[in-house]
């Protein structure tokens, strides 16, 4: 009886503390995305080199790829830059790059500047295609498989351990 | 002169209320749509700034959101299929009331099992106290006798 007494208010104890611990390691930023195991939003945009060529996300269907929103004004692109640059000298897989409700002549810019990591880069003006993806906090990078299926997506900058660790296995996975 | 130019204010603002009394059909209709799409923005959350409904935030996002969310209703869309269309895109964060949905259950009745929970706690913990106390001060008679003599007296 004695037992039950104390045994109680420290199990509820226990238990609340190991909500609260699980719930400090947890960024709030962090929505789960609704878009991962279902088709990718589809679009079909004007790149931002070469004078009115359009890409659509159907053109890509048959390999796996990654879709990373960008933009000029975007500071912690700057951050995750270096590692799409590293990505892209790999050759593993082919990143396509969206600039989000940027000024194309800023965004070209910006790459000159920084390095030109994408495969091919489209303008997203006005974010409508930004909002389809359910884009919140620029950068954010999805990857998408072979039949065109949003596998993960990485909200805001990439980093080394989130490549090694995550976006690479599960590339290397898809691309078998 | 502050006088004047809020006496000239209030005359434009009665004139303007009367111009918008005579086209009232159209002029309904719109408010009609912005009290409901106000309504509508104050229970979507705005994904920048978290704590912030879409009505409140001064987000980039949050006004693409609500051009997207006027848009959707102008197109005929009712608040229900607006909702799921953002969603689909943000998940059920985006939404203030979350869904009654097994996931969530525990968020829905948590708060009424606690309450339900320390109300037995509480009521076991009375009737064991009140138990005790009976069985280890029974009055005596005689001083049951005493007692009600004093408050007789002290309330004379």
């Amino acid at each position: 009886m004695k037992n039950i007494r104390w045994s109680i208010p420290l199990a509820i104890f226990v238990i609340l503390v190991a909500f609260l611990w699980v719930g400090l390691g947890r960024d709030p930023r962090e929505v789960p995305s609704p878009l991962i195991g279902k088709a990718a939003p589809s679009f079909r945009l004007a790149k931002l080199h070469g004078a009115g060529e359009t890409l659509a996300n159907s053109d890509l269907r048959g390999k796996v790829w990654l879709l990373n929103v960008w933009a000029s004004w975007c500071v912690s692109c700057r951050q995750e830059h270096p590692l799409l640059i590293e990505l892209a000298k790999s050759n593993i897989v082919p990143v396509y790059g969206l600039d989000y409700k940027d000024d194309p002549t800023a965004g070209r810019a910006w790459l000159t500047q920084n390095g030109d990591p994408y495969t091919a880069s489209v303008v997203d003006r006005d974010g409508r295609v930004g909002i389809d993806y359910g884009v919140y906090g620029v950068p954010e990078t999805f990857v998408i498989d072979k039949v065109g299926v949003v596998r993960y997506k990485q909200i805001g900058p990439i980093t080394p351990e989130a490549l090694k660790e995550k976006i690479l296995p599960l590339v290397r996975e898809l691309q078998q | 002169m502050m006088r004047v130019s809020i006496t000239v204010l209030l005359l434009l603002a009665a004139a303007l209320a009367g111009a918008a009394k005579m086209d009232a059909p159209a002029q309904s209709a719109s408010e009609a749509m912005d009290a409901r799409l106000k309504k509508l923005e104050t229970e979507l959350r705005c994904l920048v700034c978290q704590n912030q409904t879409l009505a409140d935030s001064n987000a980039d996002l949050a006004e693409d959101l609500r051009r997207e969310v006027r848009e959707l209703a102008m197109s005929g869309k009712n608040d229900e299929e607006i909702k799921a269309y953002l969603v689909a895109r943000y998940g059920d964060f985006v939404l203030y009331k979350p869904p009654m949905k097994p996931i969530t259950w525990l968020l829905w009745v948590g708060p009424f099992a606690l309450l339900v929970v320390g109300g037995t706690v509480w009521w076991i913990v009375l009737r064991r106290r009140s138990r005790a106390a009976e069985a280890s001060a029974p009055a005596s008679s005689e001083a049951q006798a005493r007692g009600r003599k004093l408050l007789d007296e002290a309330g004379s």
